[in-house]
Protein backbone atom coordinates (compact mmCIF):
# COMPACT_ATOMS: atom_id res chain seq x y z
CA UNK A 1 0.00 0.00 0.00
CA UNK A 2 1.00 3.47 -0.89
CA UNK A 3 1.11 7.32 0.93
CA UNK A 4 -1.71 9.59 -0.36
CA UNK A 5 0.11 13.04 -0.53
CA UNK A 6 -2.42 15.73 -1.44
CA UNK A 7 -0.94 18.78 -3.56
CA UNK A 8 -2.28 22.20 -3.30
CA UNK A 9 -3.52 24.15 -6.42
CA UNK A 10 -0.58 26.02 -6.30
CA UNK A 11 1.72 23.28 -6.87
CA UNK A 12 -0.59 21.18 -9.34
CA UNK A 13 0.94 23.03 -12.45
CA UNK A 14 4.32 21.88 -11.35
CA UNK A 15 3.31 18.10 -10.77
CA UNK A 16 1.55 17.30 -14.34
CA UNK A 17 -1.83 19.13 -12.73
CA UNK A 18 -2.00 16.22 -10.32
CA UNK A 19 -4.06 16.81 -7.30
CA UNK A 20 -2.16 14.36 -5.35
CA UNK A 21 0.42 11.56 -5.81
CA UNK A 22 0.99 7.89 -4.56
CA UNK A 23 4.41 6.99 -3.28
CA UNK A 24 5.93 4.65 -0.94
CA UNK A 25 7.67 6.15 2.20
CA UNK A 26 7.86 5.32 6.26
CA UNK A 27 9.07 8.60 7.08
CA UNK A 28 8.08 12.48 5.69
CA UNK A 29 11.44 13.00 4.19
CA UNK A 30 11.06 9.88 2.37
CA UNK A 31 7.54 10.19 1.19
CA UNK A 32 8.73 13.87 -0.16
CA UNK A 33 11.88 12.38 -1.89
CA UNK A 34 9.55 10.12 -3.49
CA UNK A 35 7.53 12.68 -4.52
CA UNK A 36 10.79 14.99 -5.96
CA UNK A 37 11.74 12.19 -8.03
CA UNK A 38 8.40 11.23 -9.40
CA UNK A 39 7.91 15.58 -10.35
CA UNK A 40 11.36 17.12 -9.86
CA UNK A 41 10.05 20.73 -10.05
CA UNK A 42 8.17 20.34 -6.71
CA UNK A 43 11.92 19.99 -5.17
CA UNK A 44 12.61 23.36 -5.26
CA UNK A 45 9.36 24.72 -4.47
CA UNK A 46 9.19 23.17 -1.06
CA UNK A 47 12.62 22.84 0.13
CA UNK A 48 15.72 24.96 0.69
CA UNK A 49 18.92 24.55 -0.28
CA UNK A 50 19.88 22.53 3.07
CA UNK A 51 16.91 19.99 2.27
CA UNK A 52 14.75 21.49 5.18
CA UNK A 53 11.31 22.54 4.39
CA UNK A 54 11.04 26.30 3.25
CA UNK A 55 9.55 28.43 6.00
CA UNK A 56 5.86 29.27 4.69
CA UNK A 57 5.37 25.37 3.90
CA UNK A 58 3.30 23.55 6.44
CA UNK A 59 3.11 19.51 5.82
CA UNK A 60 0.53 16.96 8.12
CA UNK A 61 0.13 13.81 8.42
CA UNK A 62 -3.51 12.67 8.81
CA UNK A 63 -4.43 16.34 9.53
CA UNK A 64 -1.60 16.79 12.34
CA UNK A 65 1.33 19.66 12.12
CA UNK A 66 4.21 17.56 11.60
CA UNK A 67 6.23 19.98 13.62
CA UNK A 68 4.07 18.66 16.40
CA UNK A 69 5.97 15.12 15.27
CA UNK A 70 9.45 14.75 14.79
CA UNK A 71 9.25 17.16 11.64
CA UNK A 72 10.58 15.61 8.27
CA UNK A 73 11.20 12.46 10.82
CA UNK A 74 8.15 12.25 11.79
CA UNK A 75 6.61 8.62 10.52
CA UNK A 76 4.07 7.80 8.01
CA UNK A 77 1.89 4.59 8.37
CA UNK A 78 0.81 2.57 5.39
CA UNK A 79 -2.24 4.50 3.55
CA UNK A 80 -1.81 6.99 5.23
CA UNK A 81 -2.58 10.60 3.87
CA UNK A 82 0.23 13.46 3.92
CA UNK A 83 -0.79 17.45 3.09
CA UNK A 84 1.23 19.80 1.65
CA UNK A 85 -0.71 23.39 2.52
CA UNK A 86 0.82 27.08 2.52
CA UNK A 87 1.58 28.67 5.68
CA UNK A 88 0.36 32.00 4.89
CA UNK A 89 -3.32 31.74 5.53
CA UNK A 90 -5.49 33.18 8.03
CA UNK A 91 -5.31 35.60 11.19
CA UNK B 1 -4.24 53.86 -8.05
CA UNK B 2 -0.70 53.62 -6.33
CA UNK B 3 -0.66 50.06 -5.75
CA UNK B 4 0.71 48.20 -8.85
CA UNK B 5 1.58 44.34 -7.76
CA UNK B 6 2.00 41.81 -5.51
CA UNK B 7 5.04 40.87 -4.79
CA UNK B 8 6.68 37.87 -2.69
CA UNK B 9 7.93 38.77 0.83
CA UNK B 10 10.53 36.22 0.43
CA UNK B 11 12.03 36.40 -2.71
CA UNK B 12 10.91 39.37 -4.19
CA UNK B 13 8.69 37.86 -7.38
CA UNK B 14 5.95 39.97 -8.48
CA UNK B 15 2.54 38.94 -9.80
CA UNK B 16 -0.41 41.21 -10.66
CA UNK B 17 -3.04 42.22 -8.65
CA UNK B 18 -5.23 39.50 -8.43
CA UNK B 19 -6.85 36.86 -5.96
CA UNK B 20 -3.39 35.19 -5.18
CA UNK B 21 -1.97 34.78 -1.62
CA UNK B 22 1.29 32.70 -2.20
CA UNK B 23 4.20 32.95 -4.57
CA UNK B 24 4.15 30.50 -6.39
CA UNK B 25 8.14 30.10 -6.70
CA UNK B 26 9.03 29.66 -3.34
CA UNK B 27 5.36 29.60 -1.21
CA UNK B 28 6.11 32.90 0.73
CA UNK B 29 3.48 35.21 1.32
CA UNK B 30 2.51 37.98 -1.20
CA UNK B 31 2.27 41.65 0.03
CA UNK B 32 0.22 44.87 -2.18
CA UNK B 33 3.16 47.16 -3.48
CA UNK B 34 2.59 50.55 -4.22
CA UNK B 35 4.07 53.36 -6.17
CA UNK B 36 3.88 56.50 -4.72
CA UNK B 37 6.11 58.45 -6.74
CA UNK B 38 3.75 60.55 -8.20
CA UNK B 39 2.61 61.96 -4.79
CA UNK B 40 5.05 64.72 -4.07
CA UNK B 41 3.17 66.84 -2.64
CA UNK B 42 1.92 66.40 0.94
CA UNK B 43 -0.23 69.06 1.45
CA UNK B 44 -2.83 68.12 -1.21
CA UNK B 45 -2.77 64.27 -0.11
CA UNK B 46 -3.43 65.75 3.81
CA UNK B 47 -6.47 67.50 2.55
CA UNK B 48 -7.85 64.98 0.25
CA UNK B 49 -7.73 62.78 3.24
CA UNK B 50 -9.15 65.49 5.87
CA UNK B 51 -12.10 65.98 3.04
CA UNK B 52 -13.15 62.42 2.83
CA UNK B 53 -15.43 60.34 4.36
CA UNK B 54 -15.09 59.63 8.21
CA UNK B 55 -14.40 56.08 7.17
CA UNK B 56 -11.43 53.87 6.19
CA UNK B 57 -12.02 55.30 2.06
CA UNK B 58 -10.37 58.35 3.66
CA UNK B 59 -7.63 56.97 2.83
CA UNK B 60 -8.31 55.24 -0.11
CA UNK B 61 -5.11 56.27 -1.96
CA UNK B 62 -3.14 53.67 0.60
CA UNK B 63 -5.48 50.75 0.03
CA UNK B 64 -5.12 48.21 -2.98
CA UNK B 65 -8.53 49.44 -5.12
CA UNK B 66 -8.64 49.91 -8.43
CA UNK B 67 -11.56 52.22 -8.55
CA UNK B 68 -10.64 53.92 -5.08
CA UNK B 69 -13.15 53.56 -2.41
CA UNK B 70 -16.84 51.94 -3.44
CA UNK B 71 -19.76 53.40 -3.80
CA UNK B 72 -21.16 56.71 -5.34
CA UNK B 73 -18.01 58.69 -6.81
CA UNK B 74 -18.91 62.18 -6.20
CA UNK B 75 -16.02 63.79 -3.59
CA UNK B 76 -14.87 60.38 -3.07
CA UNK B 77 -17.34 60.03 -0.04
CA UNK B 78 -18.27 56.51 0.28
CA UNK B 79 -20.95 55.71 2.55
CA UNK B 80 -21.70 52.59 1.11
CA UNK B 81 -21.54 48.60 2.39
CA UNK B 82 -20.73 48.46 6.15
CA UNK B 83 -18.21 51.20 6.60
CA UNK B 84 -15.13 50.88 8.96
CA UNK B 85 -12.68 53.17 11.02
CA UNK B 86 -12.18 56.50 12.24
CA UNK B 87 -12.56 55.16 15.81
CA UNK B 88 -12.00 57.18 18.67
CA UNK B 89 -8.41 57.46 19.90
CA UNK B 90 -9.24 57.94 24.02
CA UNK B 91 -6.61 60.07 25.92
CA UNK B 92 -6.65 57.37 28.89
CA UNK B 93 -5.34 59.63 31.91
CA UNK B 94 -6.40 57.10 34.88
CA UNK B 95 -4.71 54.47 33.05
CA UNK B 96 -1.92 56.09 32.90
CA UNK B 97 -2.18 57.01 36.68
CA UNK B 98 -3.07 54.00 37.91
CA UNK B 99 0.52 52.61 35.77
CA UNK B 100 2.45 55.30 36.85
CA UNK B 101 2.66 56.49 33.13
CA UNK B 102 2.92 60.15 31.67
CA UNK B 103 1.01 59.56 28.23
CA UNK B 104 -1.44 57.18 27.18
CA UNK B 105 -4.36 56.75 24.46
CA UNK B 106 -6.45 53.78 23.68
CA UNK B 107 -7.56 53.17 20.24
CA UNK B 108 -10.80 51.50 20.95
CA UNK B 109 -11.54 49.82 17.82
CA UNK B 110 -14.42 48.09 19.50
CA UNK B 111 -16.18 51.05 17.84
CA UNK B 112 -16.85 49.41 14.65
CA UNK B 113 -19.90 48.41 12.85
CA UNK B 114 -19.31 44.68 14.19
CA UNK B 115 -17.16 45.39 17.22
CA UNK B 116 -13.36 44.82 16.07
CA UNK B 117 -11.42 45.93 14.18
CA UNK B 118 -11.70 43.06 11.88
CA UNK B 119 -14.51 45.29 10.41
CA UNK B 120 -11.43 47.28 8.36
CA UNK B 121 -9.78 44.13 6.78
CA UNK B 122 -13.17 43.03 5.60
CA UNK B 123 -13.91 46.15 4.15
CA UNK B 124 -10.99 46.43 2.55
CA UNK B 125 -10.83 42.64 0.94
CA UNK B 126 -14.81 42.55 -0.07
CA UNK B 127 -14.32 45.82 -1.85
CA UNK B 128 -11.35 44.18 -3.91
CA UNK B 129 -13.06 41.19 -4.32
CA UNK B 130 -16.08 42.55 -5.66
CA UNK B 131 -14.08 44.63 -8.34
CA UNK B 132 -12.41 41.16 -9.30
CA UNK B 133 -16.01 39.86 -9.68
CA UNK B 134 -16.66 37.56 -6.66
CA UNK B 135 -19.75 37.03 -5.19
CA UNK B 136 -19.46 34.66 -2.24
CA UNK B 137 -17.26 35.85 0.34
CA UNK B 138 -15.61 33.71 3.34
CA UNK B 139 -13.61 33.23 6.07
CA UNK B 140 -11.47 31.36 8.78
CA UNK B 141 -12.43 32.86 11.88
CA UNK B 142 -11.79 33.02 15.76
CA UNK B 143 -14.66 34.93 15.91
CA UNK B 144 -14.72 38.77 15.20
CA UNK B 145 -14.10 37.67 11.38
CA UNK B 146 -16.76 35.69 11.08
CA UNK B 147 -18.89 38.80 13.01
CA UNK B 148 -17.25 41.17 9.99
CA UNK B 149 -17.73 38.85 7.31
CA UNK B 150 -21.60 38.04 7.71
CA UNK B 151 -22.25 41.42 8.54
CA UNK B 152 -20.11 43.13 5.61
CA UNK B 153 -21.71 39.94 3.08
CA UNK B 154 -25.47 40.92 4.63
CA UNK B 155 -24.82 45.02 3.96
CA UNK B 156 -23.92 44.15 0.09
CA UNK B 157 -26.32 41.61 -0.66
CA UNK B 158 -23.47 38.63 -0.83
CA UNK B 159 -23.47 34.76 -0.13
CA UNK B 160 -21.31 34.22 3.51
CA UNK B 161 -19.62 31.38 4.73
CA UNK B 162 -18.14 31.29 7.85
CA UNK B 163 -15.73 28.71 9.66
CA UNK B 164 -15.16 29.12 13.45
CA UNK B 165 -13.66 26.50 16.07
CA UNK B 166 -17.09 24.63 17.46
CA UNK B 167 -16.00 25.65 20.75
CA UNK B 168 -16.13 29.80 20.06
CA UNK B 169 -17.67 31.60 22.70
CA UNK B 170 -21.48 31.50 22.20
CA UNK B 171 -22.38 35.59 22.09
CA UNK B 172 -19.39 35.35 18.77
CA UNK B 173 -21.64 32.63 17.34
CA UNK B 174 -24.89 34.32 17.80
CA UNK B 175 -23.50 37.58 16.54
CA UNK B 176 -22.35 36.05 13.18
CA UNK B 177 -25.53 34.03 12.75
CA UNK B 178 -28.09 36.58 13.06
CA UNK B 179 -26.54 37.99 9.62
CA UNK B 180 -27.96 35.34 7.85
CA UNK B 181 -24.75 34.00 7.20
CA UNK B 182 -23.88 29.87 6.65
CA UNK B 183 -22.12 29.39 9.75
CA UNK B 184 -19.93 26.65 9.69
CA UNK B 185 -18.67 25.03 13.00
CA UNK B 186 -15.62 22.34 12.81
CA UNK B 187 -14.56 20.34 15.06
CA UNK B 188 -11.37 21.47 16.12
CA UNK B 189 -9.64 24.04 16.57
CA UNK B 190 -8.61 27.60 14.64
CA UNK B 191 -5.82 25.83 13.37
CA UNK B 192 -7.44 22.49 12.06
CA UNK B 193 -10.34 25.71 10.55
CA UNK B 194 -7.58 27.59 8.59
CA UNK B 195 -5.89 24.19 7.36
CA UNK B 196 -9.49 23.31 5.83
CA UNK B 197 -9.91 26.96 4.67
CA UNK B 198 -6.71 26.95 2.92
CA UNK B 199 -7.56 23.57 1.26
CA UNK B 200 -11.20 24.76 0.31
CA UNK B 201 -9.63 28.13 -0.85
CA UNK B 202 -8.16 25.88 -4.03
CA UNK B 203 -11.27 23.87 -4.24
CA UNK B 204 -13.68 26.55 -4.80
CA UNK B 205 -12.20 29.54 -6.87
CA UNK B 206 -15.13 31.34 -7.14
CA UNK B 207 -15.26 32.43 -3.37
CA UNK B 208 -13.45 34.78 -1.80
CA UNK B 209 -11.60 33.76 1.81
CA UNK B 210 -10.99 37.10 2.98
CA UNK B 211 -7.92 35.78 4.89
CA UNK B 212 -6.63 33.13 2.60
CA UNK B 213 -7.02 34.01 -1.07
CA UNK B 214 -7.69 37.68 -0.82
CA UNK B 215 -5.30 37.72 2.30
CA UNK B 216 -2.88 40.65 0.72
CA UNK B 217 -5.73 42.98 0.67
CA UNK B 218 -7.23 42.07 3.90
CA UNK B 219 -4.17 42.65 5.16
CA UNK B 220 -4.04 46.20 4.04
CA UNK B 221 -6.74 47.25 6.06
CA UNK B 222 -4.70 46.78 9.05
CA UNK B 223 -2.41 49.83 7.98
CA UNK B 224 -5.78 52.44 8.68
CA UNK B 225 -5.25 52.06 12.33
CA UNK B 226 -1.84 53.33 12.23
CA UNK B 227 -2.99 56.26 9.80
CA UNK B 228 -5.98 56.94 12.11
CA UNK B 229 -3.43 57.12 14.90
CA UNK B 230 -1.45 59.32 13.34
CA UNK B 231 -4.02 61.20 11.94
CA UNK B 232 -5.64 61.90 15.22
CA UNK B 233 -2.60 62.74 17.10
CA UNK B 234 -1.83 65.78 14.55
CA UNK B 235 0.06 64.30 11.70
CA UNK B 236 2.45 62.80 14.37
CA UNK B 237 3.41 59.41 15.33
CA UNK B 238 3.46 57.95 18.95
CA UNK B 239 6.52 57.12 20.94
CA UNK B 240 5.23 53.02 21.47
CA UNK B 241 2.34 51.00 20.50
CA UNK B 242 1.17 47.97 21.87
CA UNK B 243 -1.20 45.51 20.18
CA UNK B 244 -2.23 41.73 20.28
CA UNK B 245 -0.97 39.57 18.13
CA UNK B 246 -2.68 36.81 16.56
CA UNK B 247 -1.12 35.60 13.60
CA UNK B 248 1.52 38.96 13.57
CA UNK B 249 -0.63 40.30 10.34
CA UNK B 250 -2.12 43.48 12.54
CA UNK B 251 1.21 43.95 14.00
CA UNK B 252 3.19 43.90 11.04
CA UNK B 253 0.49 45.89 9.69
CA UNK B 254 0.56 48.90 11.60
CA UNK B 255 3.93 49.23 11.58
CA UNK B 256 3.69 49.53 7.19
CA UNK B 257 1.25 52.24 7.49
CA UNK B 258 3.12 54.55 9.85
CA UNK B 259 6.66 53.84 7.89
CA UNK B 260 4.70 54.43 4.61
CA UNK B 261 3.64 58.21 5.89
CA UNK B 262 6.68 58.64 7.36
CA UNK B 263 8.80 57.61 3.70
CA UNK B 264 6.26 60.09 2.00
CA UNK B 265 6.63 63.42 4.73
CA UNK B 266 3.39 63.17 5.45
CA UNK B 267 4.26 62.81 9.23
CA UNK B 268 6.34 64.01 11.92
CA UNK B 269 8.26 61.44 14.14
CA UNK B 270 9.65 57.38 13.85
CA UNK B 271 8.41 54.36 13.48
CA UNK B 272 7.20 53.93 17.44
CA UNK B 273 8.71 51.02 19.38
CA UNK B 274 6.28 48.30 18.71
CA UNK B 275 5.32 46.04 21.65
CA UNK B 276 2.55 42.61 20.54
CA UNK B 277 0.96 40.71 23.05
CA UNK B 278 -0.04 37.99 23.33
CA UNK B 279 -1.29 34.90 25.96
CA UNK B 280 0.59 32.68 27.09
CA UNK B 281 -1.85 29.96 26.68
CA UNK B 282 -0.72 30.61 22.91
CA UNK B 283 2.42 32.28 22.60
CA UNK B 284 4.38 30.88 19.65
CA UNK B 285 5.25 34.50 18.70
CA UNK B 286 6.60 35.57 22.39
CA UNK B 287 8.16 32.44 22.25
CA UNK B 288 10.04 32.64 19.60
CA UNK B 289 10.96 36.18 20.58
CA UNK B 290 11.87 35.02 23.39
CA UNK B 291 13.88 32.45 22.17
CA UNK B 292 16.04 34.33 19.45
CA UNK B 293 14.31 32.40 16.77
CA UNK B 294 13.00 33.71 13.32
CA UNK B 295 10.62 30.83 12.84
CA UNK B 296 7.40 29.80 15.34
CA UNK B 297 6.97 26.66 16.43
CA UNK B 298 3.28 26.06 16.52
CA UNK B 299 1.62 25.28 19.44
CA UNK B 300 -1.75 24.05 20.57
CA UNK B 301 -3.54 26.74 22.28
CA UNK B 302 -5.43 26.52 25.64
CA UNK B 303 -6.83 30.45 26.55
CA UNK B 304 -9.31 32.17 27.12
CA UNK B 305 -7.56 34.95 24.49
CA UNK B 306 -9.99 33.19 22.06
CA UNK B 307 -9.41 35.32 19.53
CA UNK B 308 -6.12 35.41 19.60
CA UNK B 309 -5.47 31.72 19.65
CA UNK B 310 -3.49 31.12 16.41
CA UNK B 311 -1.28 28.17 17.28
CA UNK B 312 0.53 28.49 13.72
CA UNK B 313 0.92 32.34 12.72
CA UNK B 314 1.48 33.24 9.33
CA UNK B 315 3.17 35.88 9.82
CA UNK B 316 5.29 35.21 13.24
CA UNK B 317 8.58 35.42 11.53
CA UNK B 318 7.36 39.18 10.45
CA UNK B 319 6.39 40.10 13.66
CA UNK B 320 9.30 38.97 16.15
CA UNK B 321 11.61 41.05 12.90
CA UNK B 322 9.73 44.01 13.30
CA UNK B 323 9.33 43.52 17.59
CA UNK B 324 13.13 43.49 17.01
CA UNK B 325 14.25 46.11 14.54
CA UNK B 326 11.52 48.64 16.46
CA UNK B 327 13.26 48.55 19.62
CA UNK B 328 10.59 46.87 21.72
CA UNK B 329 9.30 43.25 22.63
CA UNK B 330 6.31 40.66 22.53
CA UNK B 331 4.89 39.38 25.99
CA UNK B 332 2.87 37.42 27.36
CA UNK B 333 0.25 37.27 29.87
CA UNK B 334 -1.57 34.45 31.91
CA UNK B 335 -5.78 34.37 31.49
CA UNK B 336 -5.94 36.04 35.03
CA UNK B 337 -3.50 38.76 33.97
CA UNK B 338 -6.29 39.25 31.34
CA UNK B 339 -9.09 39.12 33.49
CA UNK B 340 -7.71 41.77 35.66
CA UNK B 341 -6.48 43.43 31.90
CA UNK B 342 -10.05 43.87 31.13
CA UNK B 343 -10.87 44.92 34.62
CA UNK B 344 -8.29 47.27 34.70
CA UNK B 345 -9.12 48.93 31.72
CA UNK B 346 -12.96 49.02 32.15
CA UNK B 347 -12.73 51.07 35.65
CA UNK B 348 -10.30 53.57 34.08
CA UNK B 349 -11.35 54.59 31.02
CA UNK B 350 -14.96 53.11 30.56
CA UNK B 351 -13.97 51.10 27.88
CA UNK B 352 -15.29 47.19 28.47
CA UNK B 353 -13.08 45.13 25.65
CA UNK B 354 -13.16 41.63 24.90
CA UNK B 355 -10.51 38.85 26.08
CA UNK B 356 -7.67 40.15 23.26
CA UNK B 357 -8.12 43.56 24.79
CA UNK B 358 -7.10 42.11 28.40
CA UNK B 359 -4.16 40.97 26.76
CA UNK B 360 -2.79 44.86 25.40
CA UNK B 361 -4.11 46.02 28.72
CA UNK B 362 -2.25 43.95 30.99
CA UNK B 363 1.32 43.65 28.35
CA UNK B 364 0.60 47.68 28.97
CA UNK B 365 1.05 46.79 32.50
CA UNK B 366 3.78 44.55 32.31
CA UNK B 367 5.88 46.85 30.81
CA UNK B 368 5.39 49.48 33.16
CA UNK B 369 5.73 47.26 35.90
CA UNK B 370 9.26 46.04 34.38
CA UNK B 371 10.20 50.18 33.87
CA UNK B 372 10.37 49.74 30.19
CA UNK B 373 8.15 53.03 29.52
CA UNK B 374 9.81 55.31 29.74
CA UNK B 375 8.06 59.03 31.66
CA UNK B 376 7.93 61.37 28.83
CA UNK B 377 6.39 58.31 26.57
CA UNK B 378 3.32 58.80 24.50
CA UNK B 379 1.88 55.59 24.36
CA UNK B 380 -1.03 54.18 22.52
CA UNK B 381 -2.81 50.40 23.26
CA UNK B 382 -4.91 49.13 20.72
CA UNK B 383 -8.41 47.61 21.79
CA UNK B 384 -9.54 45.53 19.05
CA UNK B 385 -12.84 44.41 19.74
CA UNK B 386 -15.84 44.44 22.52
CA UNK B 387 -16.58 42.84 25.99
CA UNK B 388 -19.62 41.77 25.40
CA UNK B 389 -18.23 39.54 23.05
CA UNK B 390 -16.41 37.48 25.74
CA UNK B 391 -19.07 38.05 28.83
CA UNK B 392 -17.36 34.93 30.37
CA UNK B 393 -13.97 36.47 31.23
CA UNK B 394 -15.86 39.46 33.90
CA UNK B 395 -18.52 36.47 35.19
CA UNK B 396 -17.94 36.41 38.63
CA UNK B 397 -15.33 38.93 39.04
CA UNK B 398 -18.01 41.30 40.89
CA UNK B 399 -20.27 41.17 43.76
CA UNK B 400 -24.32 42.21 42.86
CA UNK B 401 -26.17 44.02 45.91
CA UNK B 402 -29.80 42.03 45.46
CA UNK B 403 -32.07 44.13 48.05
CA UNK B 404 -36.25 44.46 48.45
CA UNK B 405 -37.85 47.25 46.93
CA UNK B 406 -37.45 49.38 49.60
CA UNK B 407 -35.43 52.39 51.31
CA UNK B 408 -34.46 50.80 54.40
CA UNK B 409 -33.25 47.70 52.85
CA UNK B 410 -30.97 50.02 50.38
CA UNK B 411 -29.73 51.48 53.48
CA UNK B 412 -29.18 48.76 55.66
CA UNK B 413 -27.16 47.20 52.75
CA UNK B 414 -24.74 50.16 51.85
CA UNK B 415 -24.75 50.67 55.54
CA UNK B 416 -22.92 47.26 56.11
CA UNK B 417 -20.74 47.88 52.55
CA UNK B 418 -19.61 51.05 54.08
CA UNK B 419 -20.36 52.90 51.30
CA UNK B 420 -20.61 56.54 50.54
Amino acid sequence: MAVTVKLPTQLRAAAGGASSVQVEGTTVAEVLDAVYVAHPELKDRLSDDDGQLRRFVNVYVGGEDIRFGDGLATSVADGAEVQVLPAVAGG
Amino acid sequence: MPADNLKCRECGEVYPLEAKYVCERCFGPLEVGYDFSEMTDVGAVRRRIQAGPQNIWRYADFLPLEGGPPGPSNKLASRAGLPAGCTPLVKAERLAEALGLGEVWVKNDAANPTHSFKDRVVSVATARAKELGFEVLACASTGNLANAVAGQAAALGMESYVFIPSDLEEQKILATGVYGTNVVAVRGNYDDVNRLCTELSGERESWAFVNVNMRPYYAEGSKTLAYEIAEELGWTTPDRVIAPIASGSLFTKIAKGFEEWLDLGLIEGSLPVMNGAQATGCSPVAQAYEAGHDVCRPVKPDTIAKSLAIGNPADGPYAVELARRSGGAIDAVTDDEIREGIRLLAETTGIFTETAGGVTTATLAKLAQRGDIGPDERVVVVITGEGLKTLDAVRGTFETHTIDPSFDAFEAEFATAGAR
